[in-house]
């Protein structure tokens, strides 16, 4: 077996963490505003067939990404304003509209499949490609991936250092104190689930555009949603902890490529399965780090409680529950 | 098992989700029925619109795709019942307020288990208690599985939701591995599963069509055992009075926690048995999509319902006709056979808006059991 070159490994590393990235930040501020959007795996698929077909139509890229951003915006505001006026239930109607958006996908999407449509070319960056080891591995890719790399900072400036931030995470932690502070919780759910959503379907339409080309059954993004679903937790609603699960997982999927020239028996959706246990086993740390912080153990801090503290994290209190 | 008239009675008025002074119960709520099916079919004749076809073609295929002949209906009844089957086990665990959205998983490892027990050479010589026994362990296979994922909930403070879906992808992984690594065909392994079984231990079924009688008479009995078990015995008064106010129940000595695993395990019992349907009566070998997603969709049938066991029953014999119908729209009409799943989809989210709209209109009815 002949081990890759590290820096084209890293490289692919990158590239195909982005579709992910960009969900796992458009979940991570939704679910910080207090709306779950259990709906991601469904409105992938359907963004993706959106983008591909509009752009197969007009032609046009950047009209085709639109279309696909708008379709999950849609889906994200529509979940947070069924929930908050008619009272059902975020994860019934995130549950459903998953199931409902994949099938509407393949529905609609029947007469687009397995055609050449238009695909996002590389665009390396002019100066810094040619940086020795840095250069190959993070500049030398389409603009989607620096998308995703630039959303990684924005984010955690906008949700943990602006003002802005500061009411989206008070909105998903107490939206009654939000109301008596005369901030209208309603609205910035709203809002922010239609950008959360509107950043998944920015993440279906760079699959059917760039990272799994074309509309097909199966497309090749099936079951990212729910993988995103799972990062946004272990990441400890936390976008950068949540973008190192992302490259963690897109490293596991790499390396499951060189392996399976190894151990060609396995295929290498086992390696899907990965993000699932980390999950759990995140949840029952926060659980076990918040049973020790009320028995006010300050005292046993070992090395092992601080690497627990480290993995631990809070899910915003009012995280599916509805205001109204 | 005996118990005041004056108990029963107040625990049936707040079963049906009505308010409490109304004394006479809607048996068939025909406003939401008119509203759902009405809105849903508007919805879906649009979306058929948009792709270009008739819409009338599509509900007349559907139509004679599932009940047109006694060969059809039989497809429908093969459907039904791994699909009722999973909704008798929901019943339990949204009674309690559990979303159990592991069923999917559970399925899949009862079907794992029975698999085991066929493959297995102790039982070559007597098929029936091969069959019997595969049964057993599918249902304790499914139990145990949801069961893992009930002490997560009440031991590690898990989510229901995360931890069940994290539990049905690591079915799906284990089934990939058993099918590709140890219980793979003899030469190659591949996507299409596991050996056949010798037909000695297939599921009996009617000389000509291919339905058993087996499994009709296992979903009618989950049918009766489900109904009995939560309107007249003490467990499902328990299980009821815990969904609805857990903090209540404690305090007057119910150990909720053990009726949590309690109902979860019943649920992962009935969806294994449901995999062992699968198995042994339709596909005869393990497949990576064993399950055919019959969880997901008795999720949805269990929503639609209202969470009421005869409503539940007959939405999966509809839900099953329009999967079964769909299946000759690729060919008839060159259209996609998802088609179904937008039809459900629709159904169940106008149903649950209306719910949740009138339940807001009326603040004095109950949500809907909505957990």
């Amino acid at each position: 077996m002949i081990l890759p070159d590290p820096v084209i490994l890293f490289a692919g590393i990158v590239a195909s963490a982005t579709p992910v990235i960009i969900a796992v930040i458009g979940e991570t501020i939704s679910e910080k505003a207090g709306v779950i959007n259990l709906s991601l795996d469904g409105t992938i698929l359907l963004s993706a067939m959106t983008a591909f077909s509009v752009a197969y139509q007009t032609q046009s890229i950047l009209i085709g990404i639109g279309a696909g951003t708008f379709v999950g915006g849609i889906i994200g505001a529509g979940i947070a304003a069924l929930s908050l006026y008619c009272r059902v239930s975020q994860v019934a109607i995130g549950f459903v509209c998953a199931l409902m958006a994949k099938d509407l996908a393949y529905f609609l999407g029947n007469a687009y499949a397995r055609l050449n449509g238009p695909q996002i070319g590389d665009s390396p960056l002019p100066f810094l490609r040619h940086l020795p080891v840095v250069g190959p591995i993070l500049f030398n890719h389409n603009i989607l991936v620096y998308c995703s790399l630039l959303l990684i900072p924005l984010s955690t400036w906008f949700l943990f250092y602006t003002r802005m931030g500061l009411t989206l995470r008070a909105v998903g932690e107490n939206p009654l104190a939000c109301y008596a502070r005369g901030i209208r919780p309603q609205f910035h759910q709203i809002v922010y689930s239609g950008i959360g959503g509107a950043l998944v379907g920015l993440s279906g339409a760079s699959f059917a555009l760039c990272f799994k080309p074309g509309w097909g059954r199966p497309q090749g993004a099936e079951g990212t949603g729910w993988i995103v679903l799972a990062l946004v937790i272990f990441g400890g609603w936390n976008p950068i902890r949540a973008c190192m699960g992302a490259y963690l997982f897109a490293f596991l999927q790499v390396a499951a490529i060189y392996l399976q020239n190894r151990f060609d028996a396995i295929p290498a959706q086992i390696f899907q399965v990965a993000p699932f246990p980390l999950m759990i086993s995140t949840l029952l740390v926060i659980q076990l780090v918040q049973q020790d912080n009320r028995k006010k153990n300050v005292a046993s801090k070992g090395v092992f409680r601080k690497f627990l503290a480290i993995l631990s994290g809070s899910a915003p209190a009012s995280l599916g529950k509805s205001f109204l | 098992m005996k118990r005041g008239p004056c108990l029963q009675r107040s625990n049936q008025t707040h079963l049906n989700h009505l308010p409490a002074t109304r004394v006479a119960r809607a048996w068939i709520p025909i406003p939401s029925i008119l509203v759902t099916l009405g809105v849903a079919l508007l919805l879906a004749t649009l979306v058929l619109l948009t792709v270009g076809t008739s819409p009338l073609s599509v509900y007349g295929h559907l139509l004679k795709g599932s009940i047109g002949s006694w060969q059809k209906i039989v497809q429908v009844l093969n459907v039904w019942i791994p699909l009722v089957l999973c909704a008798t086990g929901l019943l339990y665990t949204f009674r309690i307020n559990l979303w159990n959205i592991g069923i999917e998983g559970q399925v899949m490892i009862g079907a794992v288990f029975s698999t085991g027990v066929l493959r297995s050479e102790w039982f070559v010589g007597c098929p029936m208690s091969a069959l019997f026994i595969s049964m057993l362990a599918a249902m304790m296979g499914g139990g145990l599985w949801a069961l893992f994922t009930g002490y997560l909930k009440t031991r590690g403070g898990v989510n229901e939701i995360f931890a069940g879906l994290g539990m049905n992808f690591l079915a799906q992984g284990l089934i990939l591995w058993l099918i590709f690594g140890p219980w793979k065909r003899p030469g190659m392994a591949s996507m299409s599963g596991t050996e056949l079984f010798p037909p000695a231990v297939w599921l009996p079924t009617l000389l000509s069509y291919r339905l058993s009688i087996l499994g009709l008479v296992l979903a009618i009995a989950a049918i009766l055992v489900t109904t009995f078990l939560l309107r007249h015995t003490r467990i499902g008064l328990a299980i009821n009075a815990i969904g609805r106010n857990p903090r209540a129940s404690f305090l007057l000595g119910l150990r909720t926690d053990r009726y949590l695993l309690l109902t979860m395990m019943l649920a992962g019992c009935f969806a294994g048995l449901a995999g062992n349907i699968q198995v042994t009566g339709i596909y005869h070998r393990l497949i990576p999509a064993i399950s055919c997603n019959y969880g997901y969709l008795a999720l949805m049938v269990v929503m639609l319902s209202n969470y009421r066991i005869l409503a539940a029953t007959i939405i999966a014999f509809f839900f099953a006709g329009i999967n079964v119908g769909s299946i000759q729209l690729p060919m008839a009409l060159q259209l996609d056979s998802s088609f179904s799943g937008v039809l459900q989809g629709l159904m169940v989210l106008s149903a649950i808006c209306f719910q949740g709209w009138r339940s807001k209109r009326r603040p004095s009815a109950s949500r809907g059991g909505t957990p």
